[in-house]
């Protein structure tokens, strides 16, 4: 019998010539990622357990981005924790404010994930790795704290569900949209224990940006992971990156799937999730007189190069809406530095963005940016929660950089075709 | 452990980590401090209306969302004694088994419990029984690999005893 590409990543890091779903096996940890909010309680535990150092100085994995820069006294204990501990154990992947970004956009473009890596990391959009063809998943940080001290974790062996996207993709239609579009399919716990692999043809096309988006999202149907197969697109992002040797995983023509989904995206257009749940997708049309407060552009699902592009072409020359705030966080500093060199920061600002240093911040409501009761968000963000971006009686609407670009302009939700007429 | 008694508190399907604990509250890991906010924006009077040994009963997909261990110690911490839910999502599943909160999967008895309802769970047997209306439910076995964890007290023990670490 065949097996999947995340079934094949397991084995081998279990040391074992094949696995089976519902197996509970213990793996080799190639990353162990934790962030200001996860990772101190992962120090106290590491320190309570006695260990004396961690199992690899190079595979431990710090980003301080949360709450970063501090928001107050306590995140400044919380980030402080993070530094003394990288300082005492001598950890590699530390990043100070300035070198720090948002873990899930800084750790592919620092070349510290590579295909075929089994990653852990006290984040649930742990999984976002996936798009590069490595198991990655979510834990918490007792897990992660024994996983410092070990190199291992034990894990159940997934049951996978494939998607299969064929057809043309309309105009505006972006990795975020097919995500969205997917979830509102399955539903939240739709791939509840189970890994999400993407494929096809038109994944076959999708820029890494756009894979990035939708793995990153496989957590918001209750997936263990979300992946994609390596290919030439994933090597041409790896090529300069890679310090390390890496491997290429493909499913076998006969491994088995607990269900394949077939999605036509010729169907598909511009989504928004409405509050509260990822599932609850509309077609932007059917909501475009929903009025918004703010508009967020960034986080670790869309806070990339490509994303600000997007939201430049359509915000270049024109204004945010009167009274709504534009708000745009470039995920790290080398997509900051970019996106000044090639004149994004200065078409947003001039359109009336306020640009924020890289921090996940607003998107959980911890800091710039958060909503006062009753105020609406519309955002490139990953949940809309209850309470999500800052007071219960919030909302949040979640959509693409093109659909966020374009409704801060009419300050309602938007299709990018009312506001931009140009070229692509 | 045996019989564990207690008051039900009922909530809906996918109630989120954000819900249990919102991460305006996570600039700490203190769990009296996080107890203080547990539930709030489910139910915003939570914190001062439960007591220790009280019973959350939940539907699916109970903890879905962010991966913070803060939610079930906030949970653990104000004083609840077990979660029922029809469903877990997997990271809160595992959370709740390494920091020490008993939860069960049992979707038949979430539909037959109520709010204020008396329930008594038998850990050993995996039951559950509301004392109003007299009927035992069976919640879904734990997996054997799970019960070692429980077993041996946790993660942490379990670590320490297979990597023979001293510890404090």
């Amino acid at each position: 019998m065949g097996m999947t590409i995340t079934e094949k990543i397991l084995a081998d890091h279990a040391g074992k010539k094949s696995v089976e779903p519902g197996e509970l096996i213990t793996v080799k940890v190639d990353i162990a990622l934790g962030n200001d909010v996860t990772a101190p309680i992962a120090i106290r535990k590491f320190k309570e357990l006695g260990a004396k150092q961690v199992f690899d100085v190079n595979r431990v994995v710090l980003v301080p981005d949360h709450f970063t820069p501090n928001k107050d006294i306590l995140s400044a204990t919380q980030a402080k924790i993070l530094r003394d501990f990288a300082r005492e154990y001598g950890i590699t992947h530390y990043f100070e404010l300035g070198e720090v970004g948002i873990e899930h956009v800084l750790l592919p473009e620092q070349g510290i994930v590579l295909p075929g890596d089994l990653v852990i990391g006290a984040d649930s959009h742990t999984c976002t790795y996936g798009a590069l063809g490595a198991f990655s998943t979510g834990v918490g940080s007792t897990d992660l704290a024994a996983a410092w001290v070990t190199g291992e974790i034990w894990l159940r062996v997934p049951e996978s569900i494939k998607f299969v996207y064929h057809g043309k993709r309309n105009r505006w239609v972006t990795g975020k949209d097919l995500i969205l579009y997917t979830i509102g399919k399955i539903g939240v716990d739709g791939a509840l224990y189970k890994a999400m692999e993407f494929r096809g043809p038109v994944i076959e096309e999708l820029p890494m940006s756009d894979r990035f988006t939708m793995a990153n999202m496989a957590v918001e149907a209750g997936a263990k992971n979300g992946i994609i197969p390596p290919d030439e697109i994933t090597l041409e992002f790896i090529k300069n990156r890679a310090k390390r040797s890496y491997k290429l995983y493909y499913s076998d023509s006969d491994a088995k799937y607990s269900e394949v989904i077939d999605i036509d995206v010729t169907e598909i257009e511009p989504q928004v999730a409405l509050p509260h749940l990822p599932e609850n997708t509309k077609n932007v049309r059917e909501v475009s007189h929903i009025e918004i407060d703010q508009v967020f552009i960034g986080s670790c699902t869309n806070g990339r190069l490509e994303d600000l592009r997007i939201a430049a072409k359509i915000l270049k020359g024109k204004k945010k809406k009167k009274y709504l705030r534009l708000i745009v966080i470039p995920a790290t500093p080398t997509i900051y530095r970019q996106a000044l060199k090639e004149g994004i920061i200065e078409i947003l600002t001039e359109a009336g963005a306020v640009i924020g240093p890289p921090t996940c911040g607003p998107c959980l409501g911890g800091h710039m940016g958060v909503l006062a009761k009753g105020e609406r968000a519309l955002a490139t963000t990953n949940r809309n929660f209850v309470g999500r971006m800052g007071h219960p009686e919030s909302e949040v609407y979640l959509a693409s950089p093109a659909v966020a670009a374009a409704s801060a302009i009419t300050g309602r939700i938007t299709h990018p075709d009312e506001v931009y007429q140009g070229e692509d | 452990m045996a019989i564990i008694r207690g008051k039900v508190w009922k909530f809906g399907d996918d109630i989120d980590t954000d819900r249990i604990i919102p991460a305006r509250y996570l600039n700490t890991s203190d769990p009296e401090k996080l107890a203080e906010h547990c539930m709030e924006d489910a139910d915003p009077d939570f914190p001062k209306k439960v007591s220790k040994g009280d019973i959350i009963v939940a539907g699916k997909n109970f903890g879905s969302g962010s991966s913070r261990e803060h939610a079930p110690i906030a949970i653990k911490a104000a004083g609840v004694a077990a979660v029922i839910a029809k469903s877990f999502a997997r990271i809160f599943y595992r959370n709740s088994f390494n920091t020490g909160l008993l939860i069960l999967e049992a979707p038949e008895a979430v539909d037959g419990i109520e709010e204020g309802d008396i329930i008594e769970i038998d850990t050993k047997a995996g039951t559950i029984k509301n004392t109003r209306t007299g009927i035992t439910y069976k919640a879904n076995p734990i997996p054997p690999f799970m019960e070692e964890l429980l077993e041996a007290g946790g993660l942490m023990e379990y670590i320490k005893k297979k990597y023979n670490l001293g510890g404090k």
